[in-house]
């Protein structure tokens, strides 16, 4: 098996308040082997966001991470010195927010903005520099690349803004690219170009994505693997195609089922009852149990086989007991 | 960009026009000039033939376009109390405030940017925590008090600085500045303090809390997620976009700090115009304070122009017409 681009092991993210202790992300463990796109998925408040922010090392104090680590390449990074971490942001990782209208500085030209990045990671001259803030540009598609490039932020649409933010995140040719929510901000019918650029970027550098979203249509299209997040656990872990069509988790099951895929004509959308759990107010054993309708006794004692140790693709007591 | 300088020069020359009107208006109920003017022994002829002369006995429309037709020319009129034309008297007064002012406001604005800069990065630590309960006492005190405390501190108890006046003076050309002599220099030190103090805190606790709102911007994080120095993400990515609400307030202080100089003037007996603005109140001299009033607000609206102009030299959305369209 080729090695892990990203590997995380028992990744967990706590955030101490005054009374209580609060684990947003919570003993979560996968991989993302080079070129793969794994596909993160889940409710608001699940956890998929703070997994991607713990990775890159960008956690909004007071959270941090608690337990488990992370591996670049080889290389563990979760408890990296801040300047050693500060590197291999951009570098190693790249990261591509949701919103394109406020994650490009107003104030800076999009060039000043890649210049600074290639030269900060990349040993090349000014010109040089300049040149590949140019091709970059051109590469995601922005029309007249060598004439925009001294053109402000606002001076683009929604769309062109995100394909810059693209083009920031891959400048300095990370192996992996965190992808939070990228296409959410923006129109449905510029949602699939994005998705389609950072794809095929992607697929030419060998790059892997690691794509946080709650859009199931665009996991089914883009990812290769998908991971189901529930209050801060990993539910589900597989390959797309069997995890859309054969769902494990209940979680997963009525998370499919609730969500309108072309292929299937329903007439009614099936929901899951109730809500996720507050993080503070967590019921003992598996996260999900109180809306689960297979819910058993044994449910009430364990979070369910650990995803790591087997083959297990869900971590419920349920499936594995049908599959056994 | 031209007709946009154009219309605030406009409005400027408006607003200039009724301060005029109100602060000439106001100046009937002062007092009446004469009475001080004329000695225990006048009689009703004198002072009827004195507001002739002064030209009191108009109606007051006549007044202010009698004062306005002058302003423009450069002729405030001649002082009551000096019987010397205005403009002279505040010219010669007009360098000592300048230059008083002008180093309060460098010391407001560099100190005070730099320790914003300074407490909104260093936010958690105990130094940070300091300047600001030290800050406090900058926004809340009085300026006399803050001035008085510094002459009982520096000049009575310690004797290191002057407690009044300007030190020695040179003339350079029409300009007597205090800036040349080493008790010119040292006479500048406790009142520029005292001027600037306020201002300092002010643009200090405000650098802060626009700076803290910066840094949570979501460009921020990118800054940051693309792996930039933290150098660079507070100086060239926070700090341009700290400036604008910075800058607003930063002008208006400026324009304070040149009439707040009164206080500071009267407490180290500056011979500023300030002085001579409390000097002819005393007097109910006119001329003179209706030039002075003209002069602030002059000022005033000429800080706001320029604090216009400078949000185009920094923010690029205002550049209307730029060669653009979205893409």
């Amino acid at each position: 098996m080729v090695e892990p681009v990203l590997s995380v092991r028992n990744l967990q993210v706590e955030i101490p308040l005054r009374k209580s202790l609060l684990r947003p992300v919570d003993n979560v463990s996968f991989d993302i082997a080079p070129g793969e796109i794994l596909g993160v998925v889940g409710e608001s408040g699940a956890g998929k966001s703070m997994t991607g922010n713990a990775i890159i090392g960008l956690l909004d104090r007071p959270a941090h991470i608690c337990g488990g680590e992370v591996w670049l390449r080889g290389q563990r990074i979760d408890n990296l010195p801040p300047e050693a971490m500060r590197r291999i942001r951009g570098k190693g990782i790249g990261m591509v927010f949701q919103d394109p209208l406020t994650s490009l500085n107003p104030l800076l030209p999009i060039g000043a903005q890649l210049r600074e990045t290639i030269s900060e990671h990349l040993p090349v001259s000014n010109d040089e520099a300049a040149a590949r803030a140019i091709a970059a540009l051109e590469e995601v598609g922005i029309p007249g690349a060598a004439r925009r490039v001294d053109a402000y932020p606002h001076e683009f649409s929604g769309g062109m803004r995100q394909r810059v933010v693209i083009a920031l995140a891959l400048c300095a040719e990370p192996g992996l690219v965190i992808a939070d929510e990228p296409t959410t901000a923006l129109d449905v019918s510029v949602q699939a170009q994005i998705i389609v650029l950072l794809k095929r970027l992607c697929r030419e550098r060998g790059t892997a994505i690691m794509l946080v979203t709650h859009d199931m249509g665009v996991i089914a299209e883009t990812a290769d693997r998908v991971a189901v997040m529930y209050a801060g656990r990993l539910v589900e872990l597989g390959p797309v195609r069997e995890v859309l069509s054969a769902p494990c988790h209940p979680y997963t099951i009525g998370l499919m089922a609730s969500t309108p895929l072309a292929s299937q004509n329903r007439k009614r959308l099936n929901q899951i009852p109730g809500a996720m759990p507050r993080l503070d107010a967590l019921p003992p054993g598996c996260a999900f149990q109180p809306r689960c309708t297979s819910a058993r006794e044994v449910c009430g004692q364990g979070v369910g086989p650990d995803l790591t140790a087997g083959d297990g693709r869900a971590a419920c007591w349920f499936t594995q007991a049908v599959s056994a | 960009m031209l007709a946009f300088t154009i219309k605030r020069t406009f409005q400027s020359f408006i607003v200039l026009l009724v301060v005029g009107l109100v602060a000439f208006s106001m100046f009937r109920f002062v007092g009446d000039p004469v009475d001080n003017m004329l000695g225990q022994e006048r009689t009703g002829a004198d002072i009827e033939r004195l507001r002739g002369v002064l030209g009191l006995d108009q109606p007051f429309p006549v007044q202010y376009f009698k004062f306005l037709k002058g302003a423009v020319q450069g002729n405030f009129g001649v002082s009551y109390r000096q019987g010397r034309p205005v403009s002279e008297i505040i010219s010669e007064r007009l360098p000592a405030t300048l230059e008083l002012a002008a180093v309060s406001a460098i010391l407001a604005v560099g100190i005070g940017f730099a320790l914003g800069v300074f407490v909104a990065i260093r936010r958690d630590g105990w130094v940070a925590h300091t300047i600001m309960t030290v800050s406090l006492v900058g926004v809340s005190l009085p300026t006399f008090l803050i001035g008085i405390l510094l002459i009982y501190l520096f000049s009575v108890e310690l004797n290191w600085l002057p407690s009044f006046g300007r030190g020695e003076v040179v003339m350079v050309g029409e300009w007597r500045t205090g800036f040349l002599t080493k008790s010119g220099l040292q006479a500048l030190i406790l009142p520029s303090i005292t001027l600037g103090l306020y201002q300092m805190t002010l643009i200090m606790r405000l650098v802060r809390s626009e700076m803290l709102e910066v840094l949570r911007q979501d460009y921020i994080r990118f800054a940051r997620a693309r792996g930039l120095r933290d150098r660079s993400v507070y100086f060239r990515h926070a700090l341009k976009n700290t400036l604008i609400p910075v800058i607003t307030v930063t002008g208006l202080q400026l324009g304070s700090i040149i009439a707040f100089a009164i206080i500071t003037e009267t407490v180290f007996q500056w011979p500023g115009v300030g002085l001579l603005f409390i000097n002819s109140i005393q007097f109910v001299d006119i001329p003179v304070m209706a030039a002075y009033l003209m002069l602030v607000s002059v000022m005033f609206v000429a800080i706001n122009l320029i604090v216009d102009l400078l949000y185009f030299a920094i923010d690029p959305r205002l550049h209307v017409g730029r060669s653009g369209g979205t893409g």
